[in-house]
């Protein structure tokens, strides 16, 4: 393998606790990681090193799980453990602060110092909202391209879609509960008003409205255990799903033969196995480069790139780089950086953050 | 390799001395007492340098849905604090036992499930009942 995955840099995020979940913004400037630790972390790049801009701390009672940037940057959702979900909207555009004693003053959390060294800018979020309904923990939150649109999911079996007003209202459109078990991960696709999610009775499931109501239009099985992890590929013409049977599956939809409904027929059309030693708990597809990372249970953090000469019906995947012990414990996140290629973020059980260059032969 | 092997069992004995000091929540003994965990439920793999895979399989003895679950949690949790090793860990119902052993073998390995009931103040007093040693 020509191909290389470097690091960047690695830190802790939170302190004894487990990080959950790391999402880039949509300009790539800005980290949100969130953990164990009921806290959720925004990071910023200062020259080599990754700084802490703010800490947000008292949203939720119990820990969050995900968190997922509005498609224009100045939001923050955070899906929690205590059932709720928090939308956070950033006050201001990073500001200078003149004096680096009271940065220190500010972030510091009785016993707990956060590594805020030379920074001079720091930014601020607010709750705006706190989103109920769910019946136990939210699994996921992810907001739809238009900006407009919200999805979140839980143990509770349900996927809940919500609309978002001008006036920063929100409100539930839909519940849907097409799935079984405890859904995971719910995933928008990258141009059109479709969602996806998956779950712990093993399926995935697509969704579309349909006069002013969601509703599942394809359950997608085959893998033979809990899926935790969906992506689409820059197209969104296929999606990728990750899962604890340790295999990764490629989906496509395929065009129903001029029969009726609205149904839509989706194919798994690649299967990679025996690449994974432990359950995959997160994939991610790069929207500049196509090529798909994975996080997986066995401290590894792996890329794969697709054959181009290979039969789009039938595609092909390579592992192009490996990181055996990518961290010291499970990796339950990895995310692309959406502006700079081969920038990929991953984090863990050791509650670390590691920054990592991809570079391929092309 | 003798050493290896003889490093191997140190730490497998290790691992049993550990096990056996859980308590069964609804009895007053140990669970090894009870003999819902004896050696051969403890298989240990070499997964890496210094890391090792554990599986653990146990019987319980009453075939009871949430018990069952909260042993399983007890086991994992106790583990995860006591073992010096680093190590991955999957805990499985002893076959031909319990009724509904597949659904609880997959909640007690998914570790999402396991994070979110521990943070349940009710569960997480129980579990920390059961894995505390006799004369902590």
């Amino acid at each position: 393998m020509k191909d290389t995955l470097a690091l960047l840099q690695k830190f802790n995020a939170h302190p004894d606790s487990r990080c959950w979940y790391v999402a880039w913004n949509p300009k790539g400037t800005l980290l949100a990681s969130c953990g164990g630790d009921r806290a959720i972390r925004i990071w910023g790049r200062e020259g080599d090193s990754w700084e802490c801009k703010t800490v947000l701390q008292d949203g939720h009672q119990r820990a969050v799980r995900k968190v997922a940037w509005s498609p224009c940057g100045n939001y923050l959702a955070s899906a929690s453990f205590d059932a709720t979900t928090c939308i956070w909207k950033k006050k201001n555009d990073d500001f200078e602060v003149s004096c680096p004693q009271t940065i220190d003053q500010m972030l510091c959390d009785d016993s707990k110092i956060w590594p805020v060294r030379a920074s001079h800018c720091l930014c601020f979020f607010q709750c705006l909202t706190v989103l109920e309904g769910h019946e136990n923990e939210v699994k996921c939150v992810a907001w739809a391209p238009t900006g407009n649109l919200l999805a979140t999911c839980s143990r509770d079996k349900s996927v809940w879609i919500w609309e978002v007003d001008e006036e920063d209202e929100y409100e539930c459109v839909s519940v849907v509960n097409s799935h079984t078990q405890d859904v995971k991960h719910v995933v928008w696709h990258p141009t059109q008003e479709l969602l996806a999610s998956c779950s712990y009775d093993n399926n995935v499931c697509v969704y579309k409205e349909e006069d002013d109501d969601w509703e599942c239009r394809a359950t997608l099985e085959g893998h033979t255990s809990t899926v935790w992890g969906l992506t689409f590929d820059p197209s969104g013409q296929r999606l990728a799903s990750c899962s604890d049977d340790r295999t990764v599956k490629i989906w496509k939809e395929c065009q129903p033969g001029g029969g009726q409904g609205t149904d839509t027929a989706w194919k798994c059309v690649c299967t990679l196995s025996g690449f994974h030693g432990r359950t995959v708990y997160d994939i991610a597809w790069c929207p500049l480069t196509g090529a798909l990372a994975t996080a997986c249970g066995d401290d590894g953090v792996r890329v794969f790139k697709e054959d181009e000469t290979a039969d789009p019906d039938q595609p092909v995947f390579s592992l192009s780089a490996h990181v055996p012990k990518a961290h010291s414990q499970d990796v339950n996140c990895i995310a692309w950086n959406p502006k700079e290629a081969g920038l990929l973020v991953s984090c863990s059980d050791n509650g670390e953050i590691a920054v990592w260059n991809y570079q391929s032969e092309v | 390799k003798k050493e290896l092997v003889l490093g191997v069992t140190r730490e497998i004995y290790l691992l049993e001395h550990v096990i056996r000091t859980i308590r069964d929540p609804e009895k007053p003994n140990t669970l090894e007492e009870l003999d819902v965990v004896s050696e051969e439920c403890v298989e240990v793999q070499e997964l890496g340098e210094d890391e090792y895979l554990i599986i653990i399989k146990f019987s319980p003895t009453v075939p009871h849905c949430s018990l069952a679950t909260l042993i399983g949690l007890c086991l994992q949790v106790k583990l995860q604090r006591c073992l010096p090793f680093k190590h991955k860990l999957d805990i499985f119902i002893s076959e031909g036992t319990h009724s509904t052993e597949e659904d609880i073998n997959k909640q007690i390995n998914d570790k999402e499930r396991v994070a979110a009931a521990m943070e349940n103040p009710n569960l997480r007093d129980i579990v920390e009942q059961c894995v505390t040693e006799p004369d902590d």
